[in-house]
């Protein structure tokens, strides 16, 4: 079966975010860029299923400016087949994406599409689950554990009160948890091989989608931000503090 | 008009969060709220008493026994057309189904609002909470995720509206669940706690833990954890708190050999007091701290432990 993962390029995870002065979003000139943590989980599950001869092929789709082609390779570097850009300046929100995805799965038929759970800068949670809904495929979010058996995909979900395990036919949707693998690091040979595999560009327009924003972001602004309070010497000390001055105990 | 709000449940008890959702819901109109699954007959009736409440729709059938998303979505799409707004808390399930709806009635979600601004717009952490975005939405109709540290929860008794059935609809079985392994634990979830004591990986061990346990119960605390000690097999997940964990915001949070990454201040820099304890005096995690304890936990805690002991 083929597998399509995307990959998005987002703010790297180390970086701290500062807010521009003029409200209109987050600094992002000149800071490094890197792909999403949770979707180089979702890269390294498809290999190891691949590797388990699971799966034949691994697309990789990244969709935004045309420097998520370097996102591109660092899952082509990692062992992916190859990959499609969806390049375009629009910003897009995760309904859009979910489309576009959509488009692309008309054209790719994948057995299984693995995503992120949440992409680190606008923290939505959301696409995954939207593609599945536009699909009418099932879901299985959060995964810590994704088994493929019978025809089926048994996939365990990291939830508020612990774990569950849902089993869902196939075609379907999961979306990765950090504890589904540990991603490995592309050795410098296939950081040379990934230079030659095909990445493929379209656009929204070609696929048939308008990715037009349906959310207007009026403002950005910092969050309050915390006083640093004061070191105590002892145990003795903080136990007092909390009950006579913070009346927390 | 009129919210619905997806009611969590745990088949006897209405989650905090939930509650949480229902005051942000409060701020949009007139409130109706859906209780799913299978012989939810009490939840029902406890989801009538939540103040504010006019309306609620009891949908009691085997394919919301175990809150899948997909009949659950399709649910809310066939109650949609009689809303302005659909809501749900921002916990693992309202994560886990509302983007589906969302989708379903071509609409694209408000993830997680700590604030209402007014019917359109609304206030969302993004970057792990670094920046606060006021977005507008356009879509006709409003899909919610409700950070619950955002809106102090309506009280669990005060209102006496309307039980109604849900209208029955079927879902093709796409997807079946297998099973549950869910931590049990005496204490308050980490969600409602009103104290919590979090170890991160200077706790060492799982066995470790106990040494937050001995205290957590002395304070009637939740006991979290940050990622790394989740990873290391210390705890289970459920316990982590941060950016891809749990949001919590209690009136004590205590880190204990916790570093203070971004991703784990991002779950915890609300709470209203914050005490470390870190051997390492430059750790970041002192930055938001109020009452810093530069100290080895391993002689902190049983000290911390016995002082309590005497306290009471
Ligand atoms: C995509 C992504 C999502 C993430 N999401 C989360 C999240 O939701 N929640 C989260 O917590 N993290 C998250 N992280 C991980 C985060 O970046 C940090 O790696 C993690 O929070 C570190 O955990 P820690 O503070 O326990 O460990 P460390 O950073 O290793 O810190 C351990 C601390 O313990 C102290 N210590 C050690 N021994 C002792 C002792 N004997 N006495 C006292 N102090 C001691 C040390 O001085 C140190 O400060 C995420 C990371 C990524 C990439
Ligand atoms: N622009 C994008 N390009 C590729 N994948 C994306 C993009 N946006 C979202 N995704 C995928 O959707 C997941 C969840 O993103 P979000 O819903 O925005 O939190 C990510 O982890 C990616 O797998």
């Amino acid at each position: 079966m083929k597998l399509l993962v995307p990959v998005k390029r987002v703010v790297d995870y180390n970086v701290k975010v500062r807010v521009r002065s003029d409200g209109g979003g987050v600094e992002t000139a000149g800071v490094k860029m890197s792909m999403n943590p949770f979707d180089e989980i979702a890269v390294e599950e498809a290999i190891r299923l691949k590797e388990k001869g699971l799966a034949e092929e691994i697309i990789a789709v990244s969709l935004g400016v045309a420097a998520c082609a370097e996102t591109l390779r660092t899952a082509l570097a990692m062992g992916a087949d190859r990959g499609i850009l969806v390049e375009t300046d629009a910003e897009l929100q995760p309904l859009a994406v979910a489309k576009l995805l959509k488009a692309i799965v008309a054209k790719e038929e994948p057995k299984l599409v693995i995503l992120g759970k949440q992409a680190i800068d606008d923290d939505m949670n959301a696409t995954g689950q939207m593609l599945a809904a536009l699909l009418g495929w099932p879901q299985g979010t959060f995964a810590s554990r994704l088994l493929i058996e019978d025809g089926r995909a048994l996939v365990t979900r990291e939830v508020d009160g612990g774990l569950e395990t849902v089993s869902l036919a196939l075609p379907a949707i999961v979306t990765t948890d950090l504890r589904l693998n540990e991603p490995r690091y592309a050795s410098l040979p296939n950081i040379m091989k990934a230079r030659k595999k095909p990445i493929e560009t379209l656009t929204p327009a070609a696929l048939g989608v308008d990715p037009a924003p349906r959310l207007t972001v009026l403002k950005t602004t910092e969050p309050p931000r915390r006083q640093a309070g004061v070191r105590v010497g002892s145990v003795a000390e903080l136990v007092d503090k909390l009950k006579n001055e913070a009346k927390v105990i | 008009m009129t919210a619905l709000v997806l009611l969590e449940h745990d088949g006897r008890t209405i989650k905090q969060p939930a509650r949480s959702a229902v005051a942000a819901a409060r701020k949009l109109g007139e409130v109706h709220v859906l209780v799913a699954g299978e012989g939810i007959g009490a939840v029902a009736e406890a989801a009538a008493k939540l103040p504010g409440v006019a309306k609620v729709i009891a949908a009691d059938a085997p394919a919301y026994a175990h809150g899948l998303a997909e009949p659950l979505a399709d649910l809310l799409v066939a109650l949609a057309p009689g809303y302005t707004h659909l809501l749900a808390a921002a916990t693992a399930s309202g994560k886990n189904v509302m983007p589906r709806v969302a989708a379903l009635l071509d609409v694209q979600p408000i993830s997680d609002i700590s604030a209402v601004v007014d019917a359109d717009t609304f206030v969302r952490p993004i970057y792990a909470g670094n920046a606060l975005a006021t977005v507008k939405s356009a879509d006709a109709k409003k899909v919610i995720t409700v950070r619950a540290t955002g809106f102090d929860p309506v009280a669990a008794d005060g209102g006496s509206a309307p039980i109604a059935p849900a209208p029955a609809i079927s879902t093709p079985e796409i997807s079946r669940f297998v099973s549950a392994e869910l931590s049990k634990s005496e204490r308050p979830e980490l969600t409602a706690a009103r104290i919590i004591i979090s170890g991160g990986r200077g706790m060492q061990s799982g066995e470790n833990f106990h040494l937050l346990d001995a205290i957590a119960d002395k304070l009637h605390a939740a006991v979290g954890a940050s990622r790394a000690a989740v990873d290391a097999g210390f705890v289970p997940n459920d316990y982590q708190v941060g950016q891809t964990g749990k949001i919590v915001a209690p009136e004590l949070y205590v880190a204990v050999g916790i570093s203070g990454a971004i991703q784990h201040l991002a779950g915890m820099k609300d709470s209203k007091v914050i005490v470390a304890i870190n051997k390492d005096e430059e750790a970041p995690i002192f930055q938001v701290a109020d009452y810093g304890l530069v100290a080895d936990l391993f002689k902190a805690l049983p000290e911390l432990s016995l002082a309590l002991e005497n306290l009471s």
